[in-house]
């Protein structure tokens, strides 16, 4: 294991530079959940006024160490220094009053209430509601102009986008006073927009003298917008660097422990016969929107068609409806040269895997897997009508485990237990089961959603590897996903979808990254 | 399942409570009581035995056994526990101890049962029954007298045959007195809530004031409290049921069909002490007075000189055959409509 | 099983944490024992005596047990799904008309004929009334907590309806039906053990409780070893990844309701044909409510259940002796006793959870190495 392998630039500057104590300097930070030893002996110092990124695979302990510092949990050793000052933060109302706010993952907003009365929620300020409102409004008006959050503070906040919603979070953590914020995986959600409003916002505090700490596993992210970074692995600290003098590459090796590969070689497709052919295909959803409007493309066998575009833009509607999962308002569905799918009828998903079709889900926890299940449960939902799966009428429990455990080894899932609860994995090995259940199928046609979202940089090396292997190996491939990078490394031709339709279509060497920017957001469209 | 081992311990302790059981009946003269379901402290049936049982208690100074029945399994349980545990007589309250009550009366010859509205055919058993139709009657001729509408009303329990008997004695006191008269006639419901749900009663009794009626008749336990509160608050009159009721809203209670289940409950406890217990079937009614209509300073001022007559003079009637009141029960139909 | 934690002994889980819990229960009901003027220790030990001191009492304990095992069951298997059938009571209900109407038309039919169209009538009764609520639920979005328990109703007013206008013997006060011949009632447990030579107290467990654990045993075979089960359950657990994996959630929900009802349709068997031998009002006596507590507290696993019906059963056999034995304490303190139990073992079953598994983790485990 490497041990700390770069000194701690920001700790020296910190003390020693201009004699301003470090915003935060944690000092011996250790918590043990049962077994599972989340932090070791943890030391970081983030110097006021900077941005400070925190990188990791899932499950290396940034969490658990900011939530610490966020007073949910306690550490079972260590000290917090806010300022020069020892703290004891022992919940959350403690951590907010040492000027530390944090932006979840998660919003945590009431969605019926406006802007104004989220971010006053819990400090009211006194049992009448009127004089605290107004104090606050004038308040939330200075920050708003200040930080360019460019909020409306009167707007219901159920009716706003993803992007505004985490600006609110922000409002609600300065309103309290915060003079560092936390930031927990916050451009998951984001269009590339967004994320680049964010952090512009994040350099207007640091402007400011606040302090921000970025968690998150997007190395581009951390060099574009971070002054230092500290990895961590396996619940230790392996190198805390300046951003300037390291690179992305480094970054990984350090997260991961070994060299890793992050843009993937291939060669060029060799596409044979039509495998998928969408024609004027129109997908309503429950609420009588269309989502997917007009689309017709095809796919063959040895290529990979990768589908771009912000998220929300009709390509998991399209993806779904071709899995079956969706009805069809208008257009047809063709697979192998039969017609699957029409206004008037649809094979269901059932019937679409026995035509050799497979799914690699965007969502793996809502849809790929049963989470509460075994891990040997969720590797056969789908085919848990597969002959070799059953014995007359009961499940073939033992032949089950045996083909899990046979996946793992193949698919390198760790730990490779199979009666492991599926909730029990990391966001990359649970991938790896969905991965192998389809892959093993042996499709003629797989659908791939979203295949690297939350997953470890080593996970997201072994998935594209593996469904480049499936291509050569004369797989027709439908990829949909927002990591522009995943799309342009992986794909041989690259359609983009806007508001449902398929707004330009490419071929992988004349696509590049602002080529397909200024498609997915609607500026221009392809000839 | 069960082991010899266990089987061994519950022959020893079968034996024990053998003994204390012999002893305690030489000694001494145990009364028990089986309440129904719905609880002894219902305001109504179950409540009338129970008072019947304390003024026992009271007058003889002999405490009593009792024991509330909670579902259909417990009322054999029950009997043969009485039994088995040193009770002299065991009364059992309500027509749904008839059948266990068969089985463990001939398991106890020695011990002496009295089951109240229902019949048990066996010579340690006493059925007492009532003529709830003769007292019903009588309400329902002062309901007609009195009323100003010509209509009336009846809000039921449960719906089950007894109830059912009451309705239809109520029916042909008020035909008998107008033949015109409009009955308005309400079950509370199908399970045994129907005798504890005050709220639904009053909303049954206001619907049928709205309908027009000025005088609803409560054959509903603990639900016809209800009943009565409504008439009560729209300035309309009631009739309570089974104990004289008079007294709980006096002004506004008509009168009360009083049914004699404490006093059933009194004398099978009396009699047996007495030793003039008799087994048989007891079928009680306005001659025994176990029925009757309750007329007290409370009630006073609502009935007419004119009107307590003709009630009386029907009461004779049916005492002496003159008029026959017919029992729902006997042929489950109605003659008035 | 359904919560329990990787990282502790599982008997602390599953053992040692309901101890506890029960413990907590009886002291808070001591306490209340106490206050009404009886002696708690008396009372503590008349109720376990009067559950399990004595062949009759351990009879009718097992008998109100093997009740609570078919609600029990009834409740898991819908919850399973995902769904709250809170109709049990009405199901039962039903059930027991079911098996009712096969014993009274098939009077002296041979035992080995009547008795197994009793059972299958009883659950496809149950299974009847419950399917409506379930094909409401799938088809048309009804919620299935607000059928279930209009059906309860419905199911008391029907079976009123039939026993006082139909079934009811003329000139009888009760409304009841005649009873059934003696070649259709469930043999009684201790007249089979007679003629086997085996004497055991005389009590109303019959060989409904044979079916009750053979109902146990499929009921988890059928959950955790077929790929029905394994749809139900997917489900249950995430209704997308059912989708995704080809399974027809509205098959399943209307499949799982049915497969509930029949398994609450079977106290009629226990009840009708069993004990009462007649069709009578009421002897569901809340049985299928009951049956909610029984599946909370055995965590929706026959097992659990198959405990918890036990312990129930107990808690209703025992809590008949002690207001029995001890006046001052009327079936309404047994209610609050049973009630405590209840909201101890399932309500506040994380009271002291985190402490207790924190005490048993603290104990250092060597790390096994996570990826």
């Amino acid at each position: 294991m490497t041990a700390r392998s770069a000194p701690s630039p920001s700790t020296g500057e910190g003390r020693g530079g201009n004699n301003v104590p470090p915003a935060i300097e944690l000092r011996g930070i250790d918590k043990r959940f049962g077994p599972v030893h989340a932090n070791r002996a943890i030391s970081l110092s983030v110097p006021a006024g900077t941005i400070h990124g925190v990188v990791g695979e899932n499950g290396a302990g940034k969490s658990t160490l900011m939530s610490i510092l966020y007073g949910y949990y306690q550490a079972d050793a260590g000290e917090i220094w806010i300022k020069g000052r020892r703290r004891d933060i022992r919940s959350t109302a403690d951590a907010i009053a040492a000027g530390i706010g944090m932006v979840h993952q998660h919003f945590m907003l009431v969605d019926t209430f406006t802007v104004l009365e989220n971010v006053v929620l819990g400090v009211e300020g006194g049992p009448l509601l009127r004089r605290g409102m107004e104090r606050a409004r004038a308040e939330l008006e200075r920050l708003e102009r200040e930080y360019k959050l460019e909020v409306d503070i009167d707007a219901v906040v159920g009716d706003l986008a993803v992007g505004l919603r985490q600006r609110i979070e922000i409002l609600k953590a300065l309103y309290r006073g915060a003079e560092v914020l936390i930031l927990d995986e916050p451009t998951g959600v984001l269009t590339p927009a967004e994320a680049d409003h964010l952090f512009r916002i994040l350099r207007a505090l640091k402007a400011e003298g606040k302090t921000a700490i970025l968690i998150t596993h997007k190395l581009r992210e951390v060099m574009a917008v971070t002054d230092n970074v500290t990895v961590m692995r396996r619940g230790q600290v392996v190198a805390t660097v300046r951003t300037a003098e390291t690179s992305p590459a480094a970054l990984a090796e350090h997260m991961v422990g070994r060299k890793v590969l992050l843009s993937v070689q291939r060669t060029p497709a060799k596409p044979g016969r039509e495998v998928l052919r969408v024609e004027g295909l129109q997908v309503i959803d429950g609420a009588g929107i269309a989502r997917v409007r007009d689309v017709g493309f095809a796919v063959r066998a040895g290529e990979i068609v990768g589908v771009a575009g912000v998220a929300g833009n009709g390509q998991s509607e399209l993806i779904e409806a071709i899995a079956g999962m969706r009805a069809v308002a208008a257009g047809r569905i063709v697979l192998n040269g039969q017609e699957v799918a029409t206004r008037a009828t649809h094979l269901t998903p059932r019937a679409l895997r026995d035509r050799k079709l497979a799914h690699i889900p965007e969502d793996r926890q809502r849809m790929g897997l049963v989470v509460p299940f075994a891990a040997h449960d969720s590797a056969i939902l789908g085919q848990q009508g597969k002959p070799a799966f059953n014995i007359g009428p009961l499940l073939n429990q033992r032949g089950i485990i045996d083909s899990c455990q046979h996946q793992m080894d193949r698919y390198d899932v760790r730990p490779d237990d199979p009666h492991l609860k599926s909730a029990n994995f990391s966001g990359g090995n649970q991938q790896k089961i969905v991965l192998a259940r389809e892959i093993e199928t042996d499709p003629d046609l797989l659908l791939v959603g979203q295949p690297t979202r939350g997953v470890d940089i080593g996970a997201i090396e072994f998935i594209h590897r593996r469904l480049i292997e499936l291509r050569d190996a004369g797989k027709a491939i439908l990829l949909v996903s927002v990591e522009l990078d995943e799309i342009l490394g992986l794909a041989d031709r690259i359609l983009v979808m806007n508001e449902g339709r398929i707004v330009g279509e490419l071929a992988a060497e004349e696509a590049d990254e602002q080529k397909l920017g200024l498609l997915m957001a609607g500026v221009a469209r392809a000839a | 399942m069960i082991t010899r081992r266990q089987g061994a311990l519950a022959a020893v302790a079968a034996a024990c409570m053998m003994v204390l059981g012999a002893g305690a009946q030489a000694q001494e003269f145990v009364p028990a009581l089986v309440f129904d379901m719905g609880g002894k402290f219902d305001k109504s049936f179950n409540e009338a035995a129970y008072s019947g049982a304390q003024k026992f208690k009271k007058d003889s100074g002999v405490d009593y056994r009792e024991f509330e029945v909670t579902n259909e399994t417990q009322r054999e349980q029950a009997l043969r526990n009485m039994a088995r545990r040193g009770a002299t007589v065991v009364v059992a309250i309500g027509f749904a101890h008839a059948t266990p009550l068969q089985v463990v009366a001939k398991e106890f010859p020695n011990v002496k049962f009295t089951i109240i509205d229902g019949v048990v055919d066996l010579p340690n058993v006493q059925s007492v029954l009532f003529k709830e139709q003769e007292g019903s009657y009588l309400v329902g001729m002062l309901a007609a007298l009195t009323s100003k509408t010509g209509k009336v009303g009846f809000v039921g329990g449960m719906d089950i045959p007894l109830i059912r008997a009451f309705a239809c004695g109520y029916r042909q006191g008020v035909v008998a007195v107008n033949p015109k008269a409009e009955v308005f006639e309400n079950m509370t419901g199908t399970t045994p809530a129907a005798w504890n749900d005050p709220t639904k009663g009053g909303e049954l009794a206001r619907s049928q004031f709205d309908r027009g009626a000025d005088i609803v008749y409560a054959a509903a336990g603990a639900t016809g409290l209800g009943v009565l509160q409504a008439a009560k608050d729209l300035g309309k009159l009631s009739i309570g049921v089974d104990s004289n009721q008079n007294h709980l809203h006096p002004g506004s209670v008509l009168t009360s069909m009083v049914k004699g289940v404490d006093v059933a409950v009194y004398n099978a406890f009396k009699d047996a002490k007495a030793g003039t217990w008799k087994g048989g079937i007891q079928n009680l009614g306005l001659a025994e007075k176990a029925v009757g209509w309750a007329l007290d300073d409370n009630n006073r001022k609502l009935v007419s000189a004119e009107n307590e007559k003709k009630v009386n003079d029907a009461m004779a009637d049916i005492v002496s055959g003159k008029v026959k009141v017919v029992d729902y029960r006997a042929g489950n139909s109605c003659p008035a409509k | 099983m359904a919560r329990s934690s990787d990282d502790v002994p599982a008997w602390v889980d599953l053992a040692l944490l309901p101890l506890v819990n029960l413990l907590a229960a009886f002291a808070i009901a001591a306490v209340v024992i106490a206050i009404l003027g009886e002696n708690p220790f008396k009372a503590l030990w008349v109720l376990f005596y009067g559950a399990l001191g004595y062949g009759e009492a351990i009879g009718f304990t097992l008998y109100y047990a093997t009740n609570f095992i078919f609600t029990g069951l009834a409740v898991a298997v819908a919850f399973h799904a995902g769904l709250f059938n809170i109709g049990g009571e009405g199901q039962a209900y039903l059930g027991g008309l079911g098996c009712g109407l096969v014993g009274l038309a098939l009077g002296g039919w041979p035992p080995a004929i009547v008795l197994p169209l009793a059972v299958l009538a009883a659950m496809l009764f149950g299974a009847a009334w419950a399917f409506i609520p379930g094909y409401l639920q799938a088809k048309r979005g009804s919620h299935i907590v607000i059928t279930t328990i209009m059906f309860n109703f419905i199911a008391a007013a029907l079976m009123t309806y039939l026993l006082v206008n139909v079934f009811i013997k003329p000139g009888q006060q009760s409304p009841e039906s005649r009873e059934f011949d003696p070649s259709s009632w469930m043999p009684f447990v201790h007249e089979v053990a007679a003629r086997v030579g085996i004497t055991i107290a005389r009590s109303p467990l019959n060989m409904s409780v044979v079916v009750a654990l053979v109902a146990s045993v499929g009921v988890w075979v059928f959950l955790w070893r077929t790929r029905w089960g394994y749809a139900l359950r997917v489900v249950g657990h995430n209704e997308t990844a059912a989708v995704y994996g080809g399974i027809a959630p509205v098959r399943v929900v209307i499949g799982a309701m049915a497969l509930s009802g029949a398994l609450a349709g079977l106290v009629g068997v226990n009840a009708i044909m069993g004990d009462q031998h007649r069709l009578i009002l009421n002897f569901t006596g809340g049985y299928g409510f009951v049956g909610i507590a029984v599946a909370l507290m055995g965590r929706n696993h026959p097992v659990g259940i198959c405990l918890a019906a036990l312990l129930f059963g107990a808690l209703y056999q025992g809590g008949a002796e002690l207001s029995f034995d001890l006046p001052r304490l009327t079936k309404e303190v047994v209610v609050v006793i049973q009630g405590l139990i209840i909201l101890f073992c399932g309500a506040f079953e994380g009271l002291f959870r985190p402490r207790l598994l924190a005490l048993f983790r603290r104990a250092p485990a060597p790390a096994p190495a996570k990826a």
